[in-house]
């Protein structure tokens, strides 16, 4: 079995919005966004309230997957990086470490280059983060970490999720 | 794959409804969505072909409740069921945390039921998983058609290991909530257990 669970805790969450909130100023974004690979937002900035997140989430894991298959088909391990035109808005999309997708969304207040270079850099922060996630994971696998939540759920609780 | 974030007390997991073409996939999220509080769901969304046969993927996103203060959200996908678009199919089965069979009751759909058990088993293998130990759901579904098989018939047929089987009626909500609740509950219990 891979390892199937993502566990975000307080501390990460905020290290990773810092830096999405320092690549949002510095690549004068309208937002950013992490997802990770099967479709799920982990964090955001900027103007995110703008957006049907949770869709946005989806489509995007679904585009990453799709073109992940397309690289392959030609040998190419992957393609890093997607970039969308629009008329207003733009997308740059790409992988962060294994499994995440960082996203941004601009418009004529930034550019191409600029977004590229900036999203390069804080790449590396990222995923820093993302093996520190990683490895406190394994560690309360293990059993030295704080314990999911989920270990001491009753089949009441369970039940009590469909009674309504 | 589950994703437990204690920043937003959430827990997020992801079932996908898989079996042949035109068998009513679709057609249970799109009950699931007709019947759910506006507040418990998100958008859905279907990237479907001009005739709506699903193309890539029906996506929807569903909140049931909180379970110990975390707010528990599904995320729904159905895959392409036609034949070729097998590459498609492999892609939404990542990350997947449980998977519902939605088989089709008329005779002339058997061979394609069996077949689309057979590739599920494939493309969980390929991606890491194992049928015999994902949490699974069977559903007959169409069983108001006249050419709909006994279900013991179909049970041997098509059951794989004993999984929660339901006969159901998706044009109508029949047996649609059942296999959603056994899918999901047994996400849950592999969620304790692990």
């Amino acid at each position: 079995m891979p390892a199937n669970e993502l566990v975000l805790y307080q501390e990460e969450f905020q290290r990773l919005e810092n830096s999405l909130r320092q690549l949002r100023q510095d690549a004068s974004a309208r937002a950013v966004f992490v997802f990770d690979k099967s479709g799920q937002q982990i964090a955001a900035a900027g103007e995110t309230d703008q957006f049907d997140t949770t869709s946005l989430a989806s489509l995007t894991a679904g585009n990453v997957a799709a073109t992940d298959g397309l690289a392959k088909l030609i040998g190419e391990r992957e393609f890093s990086t997607l970039h969308h035109e629009g008329q207003r808005d733009h997308m740059h999309i790409s992988i962060v470490g294994k499994r995440a997708i960082l996203l941004v969304i601009f418009d004529e207040r930034s550019s191409l280059g600029l977004v590229r270079l900036r999203v390069k850099r804080s790449s590396v922060e990222m995923e820093k983060i993302f093996e520190e996630m990683q490895e406190k994971g394994t560690r309360a696998a293990d059993g030295q970490a704080p314990a999911s939540p989920f270990a001491e759920i009753t089949d009441e609780d369970i039940d009590a999720l469909f009674s309504e | 794959m589950t994703f437990i974030n204690y920043a937003s007390r959430e827990i997020n997991c992801k079932i996908v409804y898989y079996g042949p073409g035109l068998g009513g996939k679709t057609t249970n999220l799109q009950y699931i969505y007709s019947k759910t509080a506006p507040e418990a769901k998100g958008k859905m969304i279907s990237l479907a072909t001009e005739t709506d046969r699903t193309l890539f993927f029906d996506f929807l996103p569903l909140d049931l409740g909180s379970i110990r203060g975390f707010t528990t959200r599904f995320h729904l996908y159905t895959v392409p069921g036609q034949v070729f678009y097998d590459a498609s199919r492999k892609l939404i089965l990542k990350g997947v945390d449980g998977v519902a069979f939605v088989a089709d009751s008329q005779e002339e759909r058997m061979d394609a039921n069996i077949e689309s058990i057979r590739n599920l088993d494939e493309n969980l293998r390929e991606q890491g998983f194992d049928l015999q130990t994902i949490p699974y759901v069977l559903q007959f579904n169409k069983r108001d058609l006249p050419s709909a098989l006994p279900v013991d018939v179909m049970y041997r047929a098509l059951n794989f290991k004993r999984e929660p089987t339901f006969e159901a009626v998706a044009s109508e909500g029949i047996g649609v909530f059942d296999t959603l609740k056994a899918v999901a509950k047994q996400i849950l219990v592999e969620l304790r257990r692990q």
